[in-house]
């Protein structure tokens, strides 16, 4: 009796697995946003494909690097993807934050196209900042929140 | 000899009270759940805890429920270690208190940390050997494992099982000492603060693990045993009366001594003011709270001749002493914490952030849900273990468990 | 931590390209190293180097506050909206002394005080905590867990833990939610020649630079006039000094 309710379970759980994985298949990935990118350099640090797929190493590395050794050279920095990677400010003049006042993951974030799409959860951003240097903070989505005080956020 | 075989059961009768209870717990549980979620989303300043006393309620909870899983061990290990046979048959259940305990107050532990996600990374080497803490980790999780092997040592029909019995209680015994040392060692090992870097934390932990793992295993026996309507005897009773007033006693020689070395080092007379001088929280806790009510009343109801093979009293007792220690450990840890840094000696000290000043703590909503939650999980293990292995002689009575036994 | 050999070539590579950058942005602003020994931003700390302070506390106007805001103003802590006044962070604060007997006063800034044998570091579960080769005590937030027990071990408070999630932090100085924060001595400035934000904010009250070379200014200045430690008695033999305290 126990062998056919494990059957039944094994059962479902085969079918929500196709469900999911048909449902992957509909979609497209998004293209990711690289305009920006684009604009300042034709080529990334290294060939696309050894960063579509690396890029976390690389980042991972450079971050023991300067965290124990304090080398500020590479260029593999955190600091520089967001640099290069997220525009200094949106079409109302507002920087891009990876979550949106909502706390959604920001569709005009480059880092949140990819990882919201993949469903790979980034909290690079807990810590770190999300946006280009000199992107006047003050105009944030969540400048309120930080600044002032004023807006409570949940 | 024992005069009869002992005969462990599980718990049968498990009508509306039995699942009432689960459902009691459960909701208790299920409080904590959603502190832990919510401390985790909005960060802790929804609690009390804050820079000036970093740990607050859910550490004394945590401290106070591993430091009673050693003790709780103890009876197990009387019986075992030292061959006093009118122990052997609470073995069982000495190993499963303390198993349940300590799971409580880890699980406490962990979900108050800033960042649970990261802890995973101390499996991948990320481990300081140089920190007590880190020591503790594989203190605790070596306890659940001898523990676990001590009980089924006990527990095992096998012939290994039997043969390596004593083996088993002596290494978990030794394991036990080393753990209170360790829990004790966190606060010794702090040199910055006046109220703790001493080395007779260690052994007073270990001492208040004795009478604090006592006076928990004696209120769930009590509890358990009327609940099931199973017979413990009075032989049993006064042996386990006794010893806690010993450990009582013992737990106060040790406090008393710290203090009085403290007030013999001028530069410790402010804290012990503080402490034992009276007019705050914490000297009320100290006084009225371990002092009167968690060391004399419990003695009293002791050796109080009236009341003599009472029930209640002793019950009475043991709830007394855990309440008292509870108040004893909040003493050591908050009110060391709220006594401010010493950074000038014989200097008025003052700032915008609270130097030179003695800092308020109040506990919120969400430490006692979380602190409360690790003693729900505590009495769901058991309750839930009791049912379905045996842990529990189906007999205490006097007949069954002295052998000398009229 | 192990290094594969091509990431080593290639940080020999890159080093020759960027050597000539990095001394153009170094020597550029101005506000380069007086001391001799500063530090290439492609270049490996080592512990041929002890990065220290020197706070003469007379020289201070208004017992440091500039020091504190110029702080506050190149990490951004302090403003956290949610956490109240004892839950806030406090990288460095200004403390007013008065000798009971003597009614003699002084204000002085404290901070993380870089030990050498950090309490910190030692009683640090995950290895969070620890001191660079150069002296500069950090916390590796990446493996922090929030246990605050290196909070507890500090003699001078000068850790804090965040108590709510924060949003556009400065590039050069992440900070976040449940982790554990203090002075870093302004590494992401030490490690690319500059003088941390309070020394330029100090007037030449406080003096930065190698305690290890003993021709550096700041030894130099030790050598001739002293500098104490706060808590002195605990041996921590810190890498922050005072003279006027």
């Amino acid at each position: 009796m126990f062998g056919k309710v494990h059957n039944i379970f094994v059962t479902i759980a085969l079918l929500g697995l196709t469900t999911l994985l048909l449902t992957g298949c509909g979609d497209t990935p998004p293209e990711p946003r690289l305009e920006t990118a684009k604009a300042k350099a034709e080529q990334c640090v290294e060939p696309t494909d050894v960063m579509r797929k690396d890029h976390m190493e690389f980042i991972l590395h450079e971050r023991d690097e300067t965290m124990y050794e304090g080398i500020r050279s590479s260029k593999h920095s955190f600091k520089g993807c967001i640099n290069c990677h997220i525009p200094a400010a949106d079409a109302q003049g507002k920087p891009v934050n990876y979550l949106t006042a909502d706390h959604d993951l920001n569709p005009e974030h480059f880092c949140a196209t990819c990882h919201a799409y993949v469903g790979v959860k980034l909290n690079c951003f807990d810590c770190h900042s999300d946006n280009p240097e000199g992107a006047a903070p003050a105009d944030s989505t969540h400048a309120n929140v930080n600044g002032n005080g004023g807006v409570a956020h949940e | 000899m024992s005069s009869k075989k002992v005969i462990y059961s599980e718990v049968e009768n498990s009508g509306i009270g039995y699942y009432g209870l689960l459902a009691l717990f459960g909701l208790f549980l299920l409080g904590g759940v959603i502190a832990f979620f919510t401390m985790e989303h909005n960060g802790h300043y929804i609690t009390g805890m804050n820079n000036q006393t970093v740990w607050g309620l859910p550490h004394i909870f945590a401290i106070f429920l591993i430091v009673a899983a050693s003790g709780a061990l103890n009876i197990g290990s009387i019986g075992t270690v030292f061959g006093k046979k009118i122990y052997q048959p609470l073995g069982r259940l000495s190993g499963l208190i303390a198993i349940a305990l300590l799971i409580g107050g880890l699980v406490v532990l962990l979900l108050d940390l800033g960042r649970v996600d990261h802890v995973i990374q101390m499996a991948t080497g990320h481990l300081n050997f140089k920190s007590i803490f880190a020591w503790n980790m594989i203190l605790y999780s070596g306890f659940l494992g001898l523990v676990g092997l001590y009980l089924w040592a006990m527990m095992s029909r096998s012939r290994l099982a039997k043969k390596l019995y004593r083996s088993m209680g002596v290494s978990a015994f030794t394991w036990r000492l080393i753990l209170t040392t360790g829990t004790g060692s966190i606060f010794g090992f702090l040199v910055a603060r006046q109220a703790f870097d001493a080395a007779i934390l260690a052994p007073l932990f270990i001492v208040l693990s004795f009478s604090l793992g006592l006076a928990t295993f004696l209120i769930i026996l009590m509890a358990a045993y009327r609940w099931t309507q199973r017979e413990v005897g009075d032989a049993i009773l006064n042996r386990l009366r006794y010893l806690l007033a010993v450990f009582i006693l013992g737990v106060l020689l040790l406090e008393v001594t710290r203090h009085l070395t403290n007030l013999y080092a001028t530069e410790h007379h402010g804290v012990e003011a503080f402490i034992l001088g009276g007019g705050n929280l914490y000297s009320n806790l100290f006084w009225y709270g371990y002092i009167l009510f968690g060391t004399l009343a419990p003695l009293a109801l002791i050796f109080c001749r009236l009341l003599k093979n009472s029930r209640a009293a002793l019950l009475l007792a043991a709830i007394l002493t855990a309440l008292g220690g509870f108040a004893l450990l909040y003493v050591i840890v908050i009110g060391g914490q709220a006594y401010p840094l010493v950074l000038f000696p014989n200097a008025e000290i003052s700032s915008t952030y609270f130097d030179g000043v003695i800092t308020a703590y109040k506990p919120g909503m969400w430490e006692w849900l979380l602190g409360l939650a690790g003693v729900a999980l505590v009495l769901i293990i058991i309750t839930v273990a009791v049912k379905v292995l045996r842990f529990m002689p189906l007999s205490l009575a006097d007949s069954v468990v002295d052998p000398h036994a009229k | 931590m192990s290094k594969s050999s091509n990431i080593d070539a290639y940080r020999r590579k890159f080093l020759l390209g960027v050597a000539g950058t990095a001394t153009a942005v170094t020597v550029a602003p101005g506000l380069l190293l007086r001391q001799a020994g500063a530090k290439a931003p492609s270049e490996e700390i080592s512990d041929k180097n002890r990065w220290g302070m020197l706070i003469d506390v007379d020289r201070l106007p208004n017992g440091g506050q500039g020091v504190v805001d110029a702080c506050k103003k190149e990490h951004g802590w302090g403003d956290e909206a949610h956490s109240n006044d004892q839950q806030k962070a406090h990288w460095v604060r200004t403390v007013h002394v008065k000798e009971k007997l003597t009614e003699h006063e002084f204000d002085l800034p404290v901070m993380c005080q870089h030990c050498e044998t950090a309490p910190c570091a030692d009683v640090c579960p995950t290895g969070a905590s620890f001191r660079r080769e150069d002296g500069v005590v950090l916390v590796d937030k990446h493996i922090c867990i929030g246990c605050r027990y290196c909070m507890m071990a500090c003699p001078y408070k000068a850790r804090s833990l965040v108590h709510e999630a924060l949003f556009d932090q400065k590039a050069h100085s992440p900070r976040g939610k449940g982790t554990v924060e203090s002075c870093t001595m302004c590494v992401h400035r030490i490690d690319v020649g500059r003088l941390p934000a309070c020394v330029e904010a100090s007037n030449g009250a406080i003096i930065f630079g190698d305690l290890n070379d003993k021709n550096s200014e700041i030894s130099q200045a030790l050598k001739a006039r002293g500098g104490k430690q706060i808590r002195a008695d605990l041996g921590l033999n810190t890498g922050v000094r005072y003279q006027g305290i």
